[in-house]
């Protein structure tokens, strides 16, 4: 077992939220190879029903069951380890709780036949949240032979827009029942949620309207954390470094290059055609000045959150696994797992 | 050979300027772009002469600011500061309020004790402001209302940012079914007169179903969601009704769908669901829109070579220190390498879904280094829309 300090030490459910197109579900796939280095064992889990697990691993689609996805390898100093993943479906969630509960199985294949488990789940939203943030909870609390059966579970959870609603199960919950079994589950869940255990990190990318619901979602979660609901990293995604001097930089943001320079360049490089060439990479290089400015600026707002951020280069190939693994390389050197 | 496999280019001032054009639909997948694309379109049409109003779910701040829409009260209003008055036309933008909404259906379909009862029950006030589905079919129920009331020549709507670009069109006959099924009648069936003689045909089974369902909701639950149903008792049918008049509408002609993507697997992947799910419900597709594409203005000087002369740069003269000549156009040119690699994947991406649709027109929308967040920037977006560039 590895003894390197990380910031999320004891956080046992990572829930991973973000704007749509931010990539989310990728980052939280790095997030799981990350904390499974070290001969842990990770499961990962997704709650809305799209497969984006199993894409991005490129497996078959995962059913309502626990499967291995990924390993973590073994290094010179540490032990390899383990990504399960699992689709979390709320229908097959209910008849486990009613089984757990109520010892109506067949009771609750029966009423998925009727559709009974549709209504339900469909006239109390909530209910939905809390079969599956339930289910999350669980498989971070199981304990198989006297320890943890999973070091760590990673939710790929709803977008930022809808996190807070998700999360806040006490509150969707006291509509429904008020005592009982359910109730109780309720409580279980809200306070595992609410405690030092879990985390809530945001998946961002250095773009306004993106950088803006994070801002907004973790206001919200503030706003509900009278609990102690615990906000985790910042991950800004898609990162493209800045490949200019500061001088360079601000004059191509003012349109001002040096084209003759450039031209020289060109023509010392061994380029014979260079009509047009030099202006056309100076309003190349111009945008790109204009978009490092952008970044530079989103993440300034970001880091007056003063949450612990997280920064992600923008994989400039196809989206693959040795790009989760570049990804997951890059979340442990910063500490993030 | 290549040219044989373009697909056409979408002509959107046709689109625009044709007065049989009544609505136009942008979906696809969340954070595309959709939002900018429809008001853009908006602030294009109006400012050539349509009397337009564009109907938004759920602007980013900025963007809403941008057409005057500083609060969310249901109602169009005229957006300042645009050219259209000149060109003849006219532009009203509104972001949509789904509970505001609901309510107002309530309002106009029932008699007013019954309306104040309906609007302040527990369940009704959970399903109008936070039910799955209720979003979707309020935007859908606002717009036939912005199409009947026939003030505008040009409805067009950007859709809920919702988990699939489908939920648009599912989730309104969802709601409806829902509203009006089987099963909350019932349910409900044995607090109304006459209900016991209806219960006895379902006998143990149906007292087991709605002895899990008290369980697993709760008794007071269900007293609402009863309570709900006498109380709406009188617009049932309505719902489904209402949702499927809608539906139809999007199926007249008049009705244009854009399907907004980005050059990314995942967007291009929704894409095409949608595409063949607008083509089995014969829903009228105008063309697909590729949002924040990477194109090169030296489209000449390939990555392959760009990069090879970068290197050349770097390598040091013999009797020279190791440093870069001219590092400024080293830099140019391993940034110009890097845009045409990224350009040519996109490509890639955008013919794997043009070869599957080789009839559906396409317009590019080069990425923009920063945020639109001004009438001016829309109008730049339209500008690009208009061009009609594509697979450069």
């Amino acid at each position: 077992m590895s003894s390197r300090d990380t910031d999320w030490e004891g956080v046992r459910l990572h829930v991973v939220t973000g704007k749509g197109g931010t990539g989310k579900t990728t980052v939280a796939g790095a997030l799981a190879i990350a904390l499974a280095y070290g001969g842990r064992r990770v499961l990962l889990i997704e709650v809305e029903g799209r497969q984006g697990i199993a894409r991005l691993f490129d497996s078959p689609p995962l059913p309502y069951k626990e499967r291995r996805v990924a390993v973590a390898p073994s290094t010179p100093t540490l032990p390899g380890g383990d990504v399960y993943a699992l689709a979390a479906d709320p229908e097959a969630a209910l008849i486990e709780y009613l089984e757990m509960f109520y010892n109506l199985r067949h009771a609750g294949t029966a009423l998925t036949k009727l559709g009974v488990v549709d209504f339900a789940t469909t006239i109390a939203p909530g209910l939905r949240d809390v079969l599956l943030t339930g289910k999350a909870v669980e498989l971070a609390r199981r304990r198989t032979g006297g320890r943890q059966h999973y070091d760590a579970v990673i939710m790929d959870a709803p977008p930022t827009g809808r996190i807070g609603k998700f999360l806040n199960v006490a509150t969707e919950i006291s509509g429904l029942a008020k005592v009982g079994p359910i109730r109780g589950h309720a409580d279980t869940v809200q306070s595992f949620i609410k405690s030092p255990q879990t985390a809530v990190h945001f998946v961002t990318v250095l773009e306004e309207m993106p950088v803006q619901e994070t801002l907004d979602g973790m206001a919200e979660l503030r706003g509900l954390a009278q609990g102690g609901l615990q906000l985790g990293g910042i991950m800004i995604n898609m990162v493209r470094p800045e490949e200019l001097t500061e001088d360079q930089l601000q004059a191509a943001a003012a349109g001002t290059l040096d084209e003759h320079e450039l031209d020289l360049g060109l023509k010392d490089a061994g380029i014979e055609d260079r009509r047009g060439l030099a202006s056309s990479l100076a309003a190349e290089l111009t945008e790109h000045a204009r978009e490092a400015l952008a970044q530079r600026a989103e993440r300034d707002r970001l880091t007056k959150e003063r949450q612990p951020q997280y920064e992600l280069p923008l994989i400039t190939s196809q989206m693959d696994l040795a790009g989760l693994y570049q990804l997951a390389a890059a979340l442990r050197e910063q500490g993030a797992a | 050979m290549r040219e044989d496999r373009r697909p056409p280019a979408l002509e959107v001032d046709r689109l625009l300027d044709d007065p049989r054009t009544r609505i136009i639909v942008c979906c696809g997948s969340g954070g595309v772009g959709k939002t900018t694309t429809a008001a853009a379109l908006g602030l294009r049409a109006a400012e050539r002469g349509r009397h337009a109003v564009v109907l938004t779910v759920d602007p980013a701040r900025r963007l809403a600011q941008s057409m005057g829409l500083s609060s969310l009260d249901n109602t169009p209003r005229p957006v300042p500061g645009s050219a259209a008055k000149a060109a003849g036309g006219s532009l009203h933008a509104m972001m949509l309020d789904m509970k505001r909404t609901f309510d107002e259906i309530v309002e106009a379909h029932a008699e007013p004790d019954r309306a104040a009862q309906l609007l302040a029950n527990p369940f009704y006030q959970s399903l109008s402001s936070s039910f799955a589905g209720t979003q979707e079919y309020m935007a859908m129920e606002k717009l036939g209302q912005l199409r009947r009331a026939d003030e505008w020549d040009l409805i067009v709507v950007d859709t809920p940012p919702s988990r699939s670009a489908l939920d648009f069109l599912d989730a309104p006959q969802r709601l409806g079914r829902f509203l009006d099924g089987r099963l909350i009648r019932l349910l409900t069936a044995p607090t109304k007169a006459g209900g016991r003689a209806y219960l006895r045909v379902f006998t143990a089974g149906f007292t087991m179903v709605t002895g899990v369902i008290t369980k697993v909701i709760g008794v007071q639950l269900l007293r609402d969601v009863q309570a709900f149903v006498i109380a709406l008792d009188t617009m049932f049918g309505g719902f489904r009704e209402r949702a499927e008049d809608t539906y139809r509408l999007l199926q007249a002609p008049g009705t244009a769908f854009l399907v907004i993507a980005t050059p990314e697997p995942d967007a291009l992947r929704e894409a095409s669901y949608f595409v063949e799910r607008l083509s089995a419900d014969q829903m009228p597709l105008a063309g697909l829109v590729v949002n924040r594409v990477h194109r090169s203005a030296a489209p000449q000087l390939s990555a392959a070579r760009s990069m090879a002369a970068a290197e050349a740069l770097q390598t040091a003269r013999p009797r020279a220190a190791a440093v870069p000549r001219h590092p400024l156009t080293a830099t140019a040119l391993r940034l110009h390498a890097e845009r045409m690699q990224l350009a040519e994947r996109e490509h890639r991406l955008e013919e794997s879904f043009t070869a599957a649709n080789p009839v559906i027109p396409l317009v590019e929308v080069p990425a923009q280094p920063e945020d639109v967040h001004d009438l001016e920037g829309l109008r730049a977006v339209g500008g690009e829309l208009a061009r009609g560039v594509r697979l450069s």
